[in-house]
């Protein structure tokens, strides 16, 4: 039998027909949301065309909703607009929508998993380039724009190349208070914001495979922020146990069949992949991206660039425009960079695990000073509910963090979450691009635990300094 | 979609490497329920200094005389030059919408992200691969002379220089032929709906729980 790897299984097992290397592609689970969905439902209206398979469908408003209370609306008309589009557009095709009030509204990357609905296998997209989180559960699932929404919405297919595979493997065991988030940013501090372009990444090794669903998501999370639009983690007992029991999710006999095929969904050894780049776990250190591009990053113990040192003349401009951006003098510990604000949150690290690491840094403690503003955003209604029970939100207020309600919020900052101009923040997002979180924002990028920690010291402090 | 079989324009060199969707389109923008009208915010943070929100007094507003486009001499720029991964980030169509509302028809770059890249075949944008090192003869061509244009002749996959010499790109043969005839692909993909339904059918046969 031919060997392959994960990803020409899952792409193979989904070929509606190939016509000279093109190929139209079954789309299983279709995840939208109100910002880059409305076009699409409008191209179907003016067409006559009906949604292929509404079950496929899963909806919820998060880019835009408000994350404090919520019982005064949207006061943002635009916004509410848009959130009222998507009510009005599910209604309409009769699908299925957490709406802003329900208790599993969410992040659309978080809610997936957490339904049951991202299942092992399964191809998924979203008109959202972070879809790539859910082939932490062995499915391939890629961002999309809008027109292909609207295609997906249709036919239920995707017109697509294949991909060339990528084998990250991380080997060994990770240090005391590494995260998937160190792991991630690493890797594109290592291979550049487009050394995954073209490429599906398969993470393999010990490390990953020691790492927790919500890990093994954070990391095919920020495939994207690597080139890659999918990222994969093949299935093990972790993912299936992750999966059962979740309301999407099968049960019984289904779930006995399913599981059956889900084994299979790894790479076969001696499987070859088109490019393999080797990292070591327990070399990596906390990272803290110090420029406007989430490459542009260094350990905790580093020090931003000096652009004289950089020979090529385009690269050193790149250097010289992020610190200028970013109001940082070449050669500066990046210990020694003090923060404005705090935010937790996001499809990359608003999950329970991630609210858990953030509050066991901050128990007993209390944010500095010179931070103006810390946000602890849960990534969705059941992860708030869940963190209540254990108390984490005690914590997060007593150390003096906002305790908020789920979505999006300052990762992207279209709601009224957001940073002032010139105001720097400890962001456990994904994107540290200009004006990101707001028109002249300075984001820097790290873990939960290292967010928390600035918070509490003002500046970024080395996680595995503290007890 | 408007069909691109041959076109001449002025180029505009954005001299950044790792243009972002965000900085293409900032987010404030994206609250918008349709397609077009994006145009005039275009790289917004970058080409005006103020803050700009949606419904604004375009002709109240500052623009930034340093940026490239609000340069007299790329006013009339339809064609954009850029360093590598060009549109990286967020998925946002708006992007590609803002880009070809604002005039452009195609962009030059060394490489484009993905999702990018797919987008802008779908909005008649022809997003164009060439080497680095040509990229960077380009960049030093447009400085050098004021109204610098190149015909970009997508029958014959050529870019034109005002010399007439010819630099080849390669593009694939589906996106083309779309591009061409100024095709929507989801009526092409419904033409095969038939080969959907068969395939469905074996599929839930093979993978009864996700009935």
């Amino acid at each position: 039998m031919q060997v392959k790897t994960l990803y020409e299984k899952l792409f193979e097992s989904h070929i509606v027909r190939e016509d000279a290397g093109t190929y139209l592609i079954y789309i299983d689970r279709h995840l939208v949301h109100e910002v880059t969905s409305p076009q699409a439902f409008e191209g179907l209206r003016i067409n006559h065309r009906p949604v292929w398979r509404s079950k496929s469908i899963l909806a919820v408003p998060d880019h835009n909703v408000p994350t404090t209370d919520r019982s005064l609306g949207i006061s943002d008309p635009i916004s509410k607009i848009q959130v009222e589009k998507l009510d009005e557009n599910c209604k309409h095709f009769g699908l299925t929508q957490f709406p802003m009030n329900d208790n599993r509204q969410g992040i659309v990357h978080v809610i997936g998993p957490e339904q049951g609905s991202t299942l092992p296998g399964m191809t998924i997209v979203c008109g959202d380039s972070h879809t790539s989180t859910h082939g932490a559960f062995g499915a391939l699932a890629i961002g999309i724009g809008t027109s292909e929404v609207e295609h997906v919405l249709a036919t239920q297919c995707l017109i697509l190349k294949k991909f060339k595979t990528f084998e990250v493997r991380v080997d060994g065991t990770l240090n005391r208070g590494i995260t998937a988030k160190d792991i991630a940013l690493a890797l594109i501090g290592k291979i550049g914001t487009a050394g995954g372009t073209g490429h599906a990444i398969e993470f393999t090794g010990e490390s990953i495979r020691s790492l927790s669903m919500e890990g093994r998501m954070t990391l095919c999370n920020m495939a994207i922020e690597a080139g890659a639009r999918a990222g994969m983690v093949a299935v093990d007992d972790v993912t299936i146990s992750y999966i059962k029991d979740r309301p999407f999710s099968p049960k019984g006999e289904e779930l006995e069949k399913a599981k059956v095929y889900w084994k299979t969904l790894h790479s076969d050894k001696d499987a070859q992949f088109d490019k393999t780049v080797i990292l070591n776990g327990n070399e990596i250190l906390p990272q803290v991206t110090w420029g406007t591009s989430p490459e542009m990053v260094v350990s905790i113990d580093g020090m931003t660039p000096d652009p004289q040192q950089e020979n090529d003349l385009s690269k050193r401009k790149s250097i010289e425009d992020a610190l200028a951006y970013m109001g940082l003098a070449p050669n500066l510990p990046v210990c020694e960079i003090h923060i404005d604000k705090i935010f937790i949150g996001s499809c990359t690290n608003s999950r329970i695990e991630d609210l858990r690491e953030a509050a066991h840094v901050l128990k007993g403690k209390k944010i500095a000073k010179n931070i103006k503003l810390a946000l602890a955003v849960p990534g969705s209604g059941l992860v708030k509910i869940q963190a209540e029970k254990e108390g984490l939100d005690k914590i997060f207020i007593e150390a003096g963090f906002e305790w908020r309600e789920p979505g999006c919020s300052m990762c992207l900052a279209m709601n009224a979450d957001r940073l002032n101009p010139g105001e720097r923040c400890a962001s456990t997002s994904n994107r540290n691009f200009e004006g990101r979180q707001g028109q002249g924002g300075r984001t820097h990028l790290v873990s939960p635990s290292m967010a928390a920690a600035a918070s509490v010291y003002g500046h970024f402090v080395d996680i595995r300094t503290l007890n | 979609m408007k069909p691109f079989i041959s076109y001449t324009g002025i180029v505009a060199p954005l001299d950044r490497a790792n243009v972002d969707t965000d900085a293409i389109i900032p987010k404030q923008f994206l609250k918008s329920i349709k397609k077009t009208g994006f145009g005039p915010h275009l790289f917004d943070e970058w080409r005006y200094l103020d803050h700009g929100e949606s419904g604004m007094d375009m002709a109240q507003r500052k623009k930034n005389p340093e940026f490239v486009l609000n340069h007299p001499r790329y006013e009339k720029a339809t064609i954009l030059i850029a360093r590598e991964n060009f549109g990286c980030g967020s998925s946002r169509e708006h992007a590609p919408w803002a880009i070809e509302d604002y005039g452009f028809r195609a962009i030059l770059a060394p490489s484009f992200a993905d999702i990018f890249f797919s987008n802008c075949f779908k909005n008649g944008l022809l997003p164009i691969v060439l080497p680095a090192e040509t990229i960077d003869d380009l960049f030093k061509a447009i400085n050098k002379q004021e109204g610098y244009s190149l015909t970009i002749d997508l029958e014959n996959q050529s870019v034109i220089l005002p010399s007439n010499n010819k630099i080849n790109f390669q593009v694939d043969a589906f996106r083309k032929h779309c591009l061409v005839n100024g095709l929507d692909d989801i009526g092409l993909t419904m033409q095969h709906s038939e080969t959907i339904k068969a395939f469905e059918k074996s599929y839930y046969q093979k993978n009864s729980w996700l009935l």
